[in-house]
């Protein structure tokens, strides 16, 4: 962004970054939304799903937007009213950190960071702080529950998510985002440039790892103990309404998006497409379209991701509380220990 | 103590201790308290109004009771002021989701003081909706169970296939909840042109369901770590809590009801299985529910082709009187056993009447299956208990 915005005052620059934040976070949001909870769902329900707000419902989402706009904000009379009110917006403030490092194309990026992926994966716990204030301020015996047990599972699956990520960086020799798919793409397989290098490849146990503890930072199903439905009422939820719900429904789809995002930079090549089909050889010599067509790209392999998430979360019972633990000290953190053992000999000895 | 070591698995043996351990725990070491949950009247997890209070040490019950009552109708007073044929529209309510199998055991037992037996035409269909009953009814179990595990999709899998069922219903007896199609002596009226082959297509349908959630829940691995080995209830242990039906059987006791009993029904004209598991935990419960919906359909499917001709309604007053003394009569309903004591003294409505629910014992056993589970397992064994509230309340 920096390139195409070099002539812009910094006032507008800064102006600009912000209004592409919020684009990028929620209109992915609003898509996934629309696209895999309400249509996708229903399809795989043997129902149609919202279908009156506009032609196949599309307008469903702003229908509800509203609804939840209108209601009455209720903080519960025992509740610490400042940090309850407080929470919501700590979710959703890690969401637009997050997206601050993707990059969506050669030149169109938030920030360009030497250490992007460290960074991503450090805002990312923020959202734990959000919803473990949430579930001890609501006063209320369920969120207690549900934000200890989120507590617990989102530290327990931070590990394997930055194990994953570890083989990924070695392979790359970089921490930058922007580097990560430049990498991915430039590169070759076996001597075969015609594809260029999709980590999803090379390092598909970290993946397959990374996608299972994104799917439990999003506390989807088999992972939504700290929601519960049916046992917790909703968890750490339990006691908010209107527009504070809204914040963090926003949050939960939101983040969603943006991790299948940097996973995609890190193993489907995120923005970019193979270097040779153009005949490009570094990011400097990228043509200038890529920045339209980059963050489409980026948008389709961002669905693709969210498709699996989502597949997976309506067709899954939900794990137990000790299940989820013990699956993830004992089987991912092991394997991803063992990915990034395997990936650094071979990355020494090739 | 000598029930204790013989009868508690291993597990269940281990969770006592835990909270035996969790207990002392909690006021000598930390001096930290338990805290109390209620689970319910309003929670989703409880089908209704059942409050389950739990204490609790940290994740892990340390005591668990069931607060009845929140639904109390009073069906039992209010028999006593309706006529004999008045009472099937109050007791269809009472496990709404298998309505006509509640109608059944009274009108027999009515039928047993009078001595009159309905023709076997009757017989024959009211066998056939007693299983449709319960096809609808334990269908919806099977949907349900996903839910409380947190599968949302097997639930409006469920709904969709039980609807075929309520249609037959329906169009059987002009009523999809409450049919109220039993009477003393018969049926209110024959069955309609075209229903047997209808109901032969659903039968086919609904047996296409039982594999669908086979693959869908029964298979999955997270499902079968949810459920084998919580809330193991042994054999003992069952019978000494009075449980029936599908619980009962799971716990490996070989009891059913529409075997075991001579009853003027069609059950013992088909040919079927009663299945049972040894394991008697919550998979067990949930796996013999799943084969008793197949059978059902297999029943169903059995006695259409042999439904004899002839009246569907035995010859019987206008106005019934049923005349002095007192009938038993209790049939295996999708939830247990059900049965009805009624006492008469001649006249137009009973002077008392008794209603055995299976629910109301089968949640009998939770203080003693709960002790010592987790708050995620309590939803599944509250879930494969299968209750429905108006079974319990009354």
């Amino acid at each position: 962004m920096s390139a195409l915005l070099a002539e812009v005052p910094y006032w507008g620059q800064s102006l600009l970054r912000v209004l592409g934040g919020i684009v990028a976070v929620l209109l992915p949001a609003g898509t996934i939304v629309y696209i895999f909870l309400f249509k996708m769902m229903s399809f795989m329900q043997s129902r149609l799903g919202p279908m009156e707000a506009g032609p196949y419902g599309s307008m469903q989402l702003f229908a509800e937007v509203g609804k939840w706009l209108q209601k009455e904000d209720i903080v519960p009379e025992r509740a610490d009213a400042r940090i309850f009110k407080m929470a919501p917006v700590i979710v959703l403030l890690s969401t637009f950190l997050l997206v601050a490092v993707v990059p969506f194309g050669p030149d169109a990026w938030f920030t360009d960071f030497e250490t992007g992926i460290f960074y991503a994966l450090a805002v990312s716990s923020i959202s734990v702080l959000g919803i473990l204030i949430a579930g001890w301020s609501s006063a209320n015996k369920y969120s207690l529950l549900g934000g200890l047990r989120a507590a617990g599972q989102l530290i327990a699956y931070e590990l394997p998510m930055v194990l994953a990520v570890v083989g990924v960086v070695i392979q790359a020799e970089t921490m930058n985002l922007q580097k990560i798919v430049v990498a991915q793409n430039s590169g070759s397989m076996f001597g075969i440039d015609t594809f260029g290098h999709p980590y999803v490849i090379s390092q598909f146990i970290g993946f397959v790892i990374f996608m299972i503890a994104i799917q439990a930072e999003l506390t989807q199903a088999p992972f939504d103990m700290p929601i519960a439905e049916s046992e917790l009422v909703s968890g750490y939820m339990t006691e908010y309404s209107g527009f504070r719900f809204l914040i963090f429904f926003i949050g939960e789809f939101a983040t969603a998006g943006v991790f299948a995002m940097i996973a995609s930079v890190l193993f489907l090549g995120g923005w970019g497409v193979p270097f040779s089909w153009f005949g490009w050889t570094s990011i400097d010599s990228i043509d200038n379209w890529m920045n339209v067509v980059g963050p489409l790209i980026m948008f389709t392999k961002m669905m693709l991701l969210v498709f699996i998430i989502m597949w997976i979360r309506f067709s899954y019972p939900r794990l137990r509380e000790d299940q989820l633990q013990r699956f993830a000290w004992k089987g991912l953190i092991p394997v991803a220990l063992l990915n990034i053992a395997v990936t650094s000999i071979l990355k020494v000895v090739f | 103590m000598s029930l204790t070591d013989r009868v508690l698995g291993d597990r269940q043996q281990l969770a006592y201790i835990a909270s035996q351990a969790a207990d002392a725990r909690l006021n000598v070491e930390l001096e930290t308290e338990g805290m109390t949950l209620n689970i319910g009247p309003q929670h989703p997890a409880t089908h209704g109004t059942l409050r389950i209070i739990a204490r609790l040490d940290g994740e892990q019950v340390v005591w668990a009771e069931p607060a009845c009552g929140y639904m109390h109708r009073g069906y039992e007073k209010l028999t006593e002021v309706r006529t004999y044929p008045q009472v099937t529209t109050l007791v269809n309510r009472i496990d709404w989701l298998g309505s006509f199998a509640n109608e059944v055991p009274f009108i027999l037992a009515a039928e047993k003081l009078m001595e009159v037996e309905a023709p076997p035409r009757a017989q024959h269909i009211r066998t056939i909706l007693f299983e449709l009953s319960r096809i609808a009814n334990v269908s919806l179990f099977l949907g349900d169970l996903g839910v409380q595990l947190g599968a949302i999709t097997p639930v409006f899998l469920a709904f969709r296939d039980r609807e075929y069922v309520l249609n037959l219903i329906e169009s059987a007896t002009g009523g999809r909840f409450h049919p109220n199609f039993d009477r003393i002596g018969g049926l209110k009226d024959d069955l309609p042109a075209g229903w047997i082959d209808e109901t032969r297509a659903v039968m086919k349908k609904l047996r296409g369901f039982c594999d669908q959630i086979e693959d869908l829940l029964f298979g999955n691995e997270i499902f079968q770590s949810r459920t084998r080995g919580i809330g193991v209830i042994p054999r003992e242990v069952a019978l000494q809590y009075g449980l029936s039906g599908a619980n009962l059987r799971a716990s490996g006791v070989d009891w059913d009801l529409r075997r075991d009993h001579q009853l003027p029904m069609a059950w013992n004209q088909a040919d079927w299985k009663v299945w049972t598991h040894p394991d008697g935990d919550s998979f067990a419960r949930c796996w013999i529910r799943l084969q008793e919906t197949r059978e059902s359909t297999k029943i169903v499917d059995q006695l259409l082709g042999s439904i004899p001709a002839g009246p569907v309604m035995a010859k019987v007053p206008k106005i019934i009187k049923v005349p002095e003394g007192e009938a038993w009569v209790s049939t295996e309903n999708p939830l247990g056993e059900m049965g009805y004591y009624i006492v008469s003294r001649g006249d137009l409505g009973p002077f008392r009447v008794k209603i055995r629910s299976a629910s109301f014992n089968n949640i009998s056993i939770t203080p003693w299956l709960l002790r010592g589970v987790y708050v995620p397992d309590i939803v599944t064994i509250l879930a494969s208990l299968y209750f429905i509230l108006g079974d319990i309340d009354r």
